[in-house]
C-alpha cells in the first residue's frame, strides 16, 4: 500500500452543497448521514434522562426529582431510545449507507421513498419532542392498558402517534432493504457470496416489514381508546388489558432482534476483517439470523408469565425462548471459531468487537434465567430484568454500532480518527458499561424492584457503583463524538481501504463517489475471501 | 448493458424489467405489512366476538344488510374492471385505459357514498361509541365495543379506498399524457395489485361484521 493517500476530487459528500442538497438528497449515502444527524440527537436526549435516573437513584431517597417526575423519566428514556435510537439505528445508518455498496448497486431500489423514510422518522420524532416538551409520559415505554387510556394524565396521545408514525418509517425502510437485496445484485453476486451484513439487515427487514403494522395497529387503538372510550382494553368498560400486552409484545419482542440483528451483522464483518479469515461457518451464521427473526414472532409470551396467561401458554412460550438460544449461540460460537487461529488485528472496531461478544453472551445468558418460567416469576421486574436487556441492547447493540461506525468511518468520511483515543475509549466504554449495568443483575436478583425512585438503604452501595459507572459510559460515548466529529476536517486521509479487508465497499473510493462505483463490479468471488487477496497482494510484493 | 434507455428508466436500475420487478416486489412486501396491519384489528375482533358472542351477534343485526351486500357488489366489479385496466394497458389500449380506470374510480366512490350513508343512519340510530351511544341495557358495553370496531374497521379501509382513489387518479393523468405503453405500463399492474387487496379486506369485513348469526 502506497504511504501518500489522496481523497478522490469527486465524491458524494461534495458533489453539491447547500442545505437543499442534503434535505432534498436521493442517495443513499447522504440520507444515511441524515439518519446519522438524527438518531445520535435522539441518542444524547434518551441519554440526559438516564443521567437524571441514575442520579435519583444515587440515594436511597427520592430527593432530586418527585416520584412522578420519575416516572416521567424512565418512561421518556424508554421511549426514546428504543423507538428513536436503537431500533433505527444500525439499520437506517450503516445499512443505508452500506447495503447498495456491498451488493455492487448504484442506491437502493426506491431512493425517493429512502428520503420519505427520513421525514416520517423526522415528523414522528417532532410528535414525541412536542409529548415531552409539553409535560412528559409516564406509562412507561410499554404503554400497559388501562393505565394509559384511562388513567394517566401525560401525553399519551402525541407519544403515541409519534411512534406510530415513526414505525412507518422503519416498514418502509424494511420494504426498500427487501426489494434491494432481492432486486439489485451486481452480476455475480449470489445469496451466498453476500456479506454477512446484508443476510442480518435482511433478517431485520423481515421483522420491521412483518411486525411493526402491529404495535402501529396497536398505539391506534390505545390513542382512540383514550379519546372516545371505546373499551378495547379498560376492563371498566368491558376490553381486556392482556389483549393489549399480548399485541404489544408481539411486535416489542421481535423489535429486540430488530436492534440486535444488524448489530450481529456488523460484529461479523470485524470478525472476518480483523482475523484476515472468512467466518466460520458462514450459512450457518447466515441462517442463524433468519432463524431469529422467525423464533423471535414466537416468543412474546414470555413477558407476560405474571399477567394472567395460561400456565400451557407458559410452559411453550418457555420453551421456544429457550430455542432462539440456538442460532444465537450458532453465531457467538461461529465468532470464537474464526478467532480461533486469525491473526488478530487489535484496531478500534475489533474492541468494540469482541466486547459485543463477551456482553451479549452475558444478556443472552440471563435470558435464558428469564425463559424458565419459574425463576422470571422470581425476577419480574425487578432490576434483573433492567440489567439483562441494557446487556443486549447497550452491550450488543450500541457496542456493534459503534464498532460499525469506527471500521466504515474511514469510508463514510474519507479520514481516519484517532486511532488511541479511539482505543481508549472503546475500553471506557467497556468497564463503564459493566460497572453502570452488572451491580443491577445483583440488585435485582436480591429483590429491587423497577421503576420506583427510592429503595431500601440496604440497596446503596450496588446503586452508587452503577451510578458511578454510568457517568463513566456517559465520559466514553462523549469522547468518540469529539474525536469523530475532529477528524472529519484534520484526520488523516484514509485511501480506499485502510483496513485491508475485502468487500466491495473497500474497492471503491474513500468516500464512494454518487453512483458508488465507477463501473458496475462484477462478482467472481465469495464473501471474506482474505485468502486470493492475500495471494494478490503478495504477488503484487514481490511483482 | 442497458438495451433501450427507456425514459421512465430510474438511475439505479439497469433494465426497465428490473425496475418493474422491484416495483411489483415492494407493492408485495407492503401488502404483507397492510395483512398484519389489519391482522392486530383481526385478532382484537376476534378476542371480543369469542368473548360476547351473543352481544355482538345483537350489536351486528343492527348494520343495514342490504346496503352492506350492495357495497360489496359494487366493491367487486370496481376489481373486475381494474383487472380489465391492467389487461388494456398490457394490449396498449390508451382509450380503454381512461375508461377502465374513470369506471373503477367511480364505483370506488360509490362504495365510499354507501358507506358514508351507512355511517350517517349509525350517527341517527345512536349506534356510535361515546357519551351518546345507545343500545339494549343487556348488550350495552358489549355492542359498544362491536361497533368501536366496526368504525375502525371499515374506517382504516375507507382510508385505503381513498388513498387508492388518489392513486388512480394520478394513474389517470399519466396515461392521459401517454406515459404508458404495451412494454412500460408496471405502474398500473402495482396500482392494481394496492386496489385488488383493498378489496380483499372487504370480502373479510363483510361476513365479520354483517353477517354473524345470520342463518338463526
Amino acid at each position: 500500500m502506497s504511504n501518500t493517500v489522496f481523497l478522490p476530487p469527486r465524491h458524494y459528500l461534495n458533489e453539491e452543497y447547500g442545505i437543499a442538497s442534503w434535505l432534498l438528497t436521493r442517495d443513499h449515502k447522504r440520507i444515511g448521514l441524515l439518519y446519522l444527524a438524527a438518531v445520535t440527537f435522539f441518542f444524547f436526549i434518551g441519554g440526559a434522562f438516564a443521567v437524571l435516573i441514575r442520579l435519583e437513584l444515587a440515594t436511597p431517597v427520592g430527593d432530586l426529582v418527585s416520584d412522578e417526575t420519575y416516572n416521567k423519566l424512565f418512561t421518556m428514556h424508554g421511549v426514546t431510545m428504543v423507538f428513536f435510537f436503537l431500533i433505527p439505528a444500525i439499520p437506517s445508518v450503516l445499512g443505508n449507507f452500506l447495503i447498495p455498496i456491498m451488493i455492487g448497486a448504484r442506491d437502493l431500489a426506491f431512493p425517493k421513498l429512502n428520503l420519505a423514510s427520513w421525514y416520517i422518522y423526522m415528523i414522528g420524532g417532532l410528535f414525541t419532542t412536542y409529548a415531552i416538551v409539553t409535560g412528559g409520559l409516564d406509562t412507561g415505554w410499554t404503554f400497559y392498558t388501562p393505565y394509559s387510556t384511562a388513567s394517566s394524565t401525560s401525553n399519551v396521545i402525541s407519544a403515541a402517534l409519534g411512534i406510530f408514525i415513526t414505525g412507518f418509517s422503519s416498514i418502509l425502510t424494511g420494504l426498500n432493504f427487501i426489494v434491494t437485496i432481492h432486486r439489485m445484485r451486481a452480476p455475480g453476486m449470489t445469496w451466498f457470496r453476500l456479506p454477512l451484513f446484508i443476510w442480518s439487515h435482511y433478517a431485520t427487514s423481515l421483522i420491521m416489514v412483518l411486525g411493526t403494522p402491529v404495535i402501529a395497529i396497536t398505539l391506534l387503538l390505545v390513542a382512540t381508546e383514550r379519546v372516545f372510550r371505546f373499551g378495547f382494553f379498560d376492563p371498566a368498560l368491558g376490553g381486556d388489558p392482556v389483549l393489549f400486552q399480548h399485541l404489544f409484545w408481539f411486535y416489542s419482542h421481535p423489535a429486540v432482534y430488530i436492534m440486535i440483528l444488524p448489530s450481529m451483522g456488523v460484529v461479523s464483518e470485524l470478525v472476518a476483517a480483523f482475523c484476515r479469515k472468512p467466518v466460520f461457518g458462514y450459512g450457518f451464521v447466515a441462517f442463524a439470523s433468519l432463524g431469529i427473526a422467525v423464533l423471535g414472532f414466537l416468543v412474546w409470551g414470555h413477558h407476560m408469565f405474571v399477567a394472567g396467561q395460561s400456565v400451557y401458554a407458559a410452559l411453550i412460550f418457555s420453551i421456544l425462548s429457550f430455542l432462539v438460544a440456538i442460532p444465537s449461540a450458532v453465531k457467538v460460537f461461529n465468532w470464537t471459531a474464526t478467532m480461533y487461529k486469525g491473526s488478530i488485528a487489535w484496531e478500534t472496531p475489533m474492541l468494540y468487537a469482541i466486547g459485543f461478544i463477551g456482553l451479549f453472551t452475558i444478556g443472552g445468558l440471563t435470558g435464558l434465567f428469564l425463559a424458565s418460567v419459574g425463576l422470571d416469576v422470581h425476577v419480574t421486574d425487578t432490576y434483573f430484568i433492567i440489567a439483562h436487556f441494557h446487556y443486549i441492547m447497550v452491550g450488543g447493540t450500541i457496542m456493534g454500532y459503534l464498532g460499525g461506525l469506527h471500521y466504515w468511518w474511514p469510508k463514510i468520511s474519507g479520514r481516519l480518527y484517532n486511532e488511541w483515543l479511539a482505543k481508549f475509549s472503546a475500553l471506557v466504554i467497556f468497564l463503564g458499561f459493566n460497572l453502570t449495568f452488572f451491580p443491577q443483575f445483583i440488585l435485582g436478583y436480591l429483590g429491587m424492584p423497577r421503576r420506583y425512585h427510592a429503595y431500601p438503604p440496604e440497596f446503596q452501595v450496588l446503586n452508587v457503583l452503577s451510578s458511578a459507572g454510568a457517568s463513566i459510559l456517559g465520559v466514553g460515548y462523549l469522547i468518540p463524538m469529539a474525536y469523530l466529529m475532529w477528524s472529519l476536517r484534520y484526520g488523516r486521509v484514509a485511501g480506499s481501504n485502510p483496513w485491508g479487508a475485502v468487500g466491495l465497499e473497500w474497492t471503491t473510493t474513500s468516500p464512494p463517489p454518487m453512483d458508488n462505483f465507477a463501473v458496475t463490479p462484477e462478482v467472481t468471488w465469495d464473501a471474506y475471501d482474505y485468502q486470493s487477496a492475500a495471494a494478490a497482494r503478495q504477488s503484487t510484493q514481490s511483482g | 448493458m442497458t438495451e433501450t434507455a427507456h425514459s421512465a428508466l430510474a438511475h439505479q436500475f439497469d433494465s426497465l424489467g428490473q425496475q418493474t420487478d422491484a416495483g411489483s416486489l415492494g407493492m408485495w412486501v407492503f401488502l404483507a405489512t397492510e395483512v398484519l396491519f389489519f391482522g392486530g384489528l383481526f385478532t382484537t375482533y376476534t378476542v371480543y366476538r369469542v368473548f360476547y358472542s351473543a352481544g355482538f351477534s345483537a350489536a351486528s343485526h343492527e348494520l343495514d344488510i342490504v346496503l352492506g351486500t350492495i357495497n360489496t357488489a359494487v366493491l367487486i366489479t370496481s376489481s373486475l374492471t381494474m383487472a380489465l385496466a391492467v389487461h388494456a394497458a398490457q394490449l396498449g389500449r390508451r382509450r380503454h385505459l381512461l375508461t377502465l380506470l374513470v369506471l373503477t374510480m367511480a364505483l370506488g366512490t360509490v362504495f365510499l357514498g354507501i358507506k358514508g350513508l351507512e355511517y350517517s343512519h349509525k350517527f341517527a340510530e345512536h349506534h356510535v361509541p361515546g357519551p351518546t351511544f345507545q343500545f339494549e341495557k343487556e348488550y350495552f358495553r358489549h355492542a359498544q365495543i362491536f361497533f368501536s370496531l366496526y368504525f375502525i374497521m371499515t374506517g382504516l379501509h375507507a382510508i385505503h379506498m381513498i388513498i387508492g382513489i388518489g392513486v388512480l387518479l394520478v394513474m389517470w393523468v399519466l396515461a392521459w399524457r401517454g406515459k404508458f405503453t404495451a412494454e412500460y405500463f408496471a405502474p398500473i399492474e402495482i396500482s392494481g395489485l394496492y386496489w385488488h387487496f383493498v378489496d380483499i379486506v372487504w370480502i373479510f369485513l363483510f361476513p365479520l361484521l354483517y353477517l354473524i348469526g345470520r342463518h338463526a
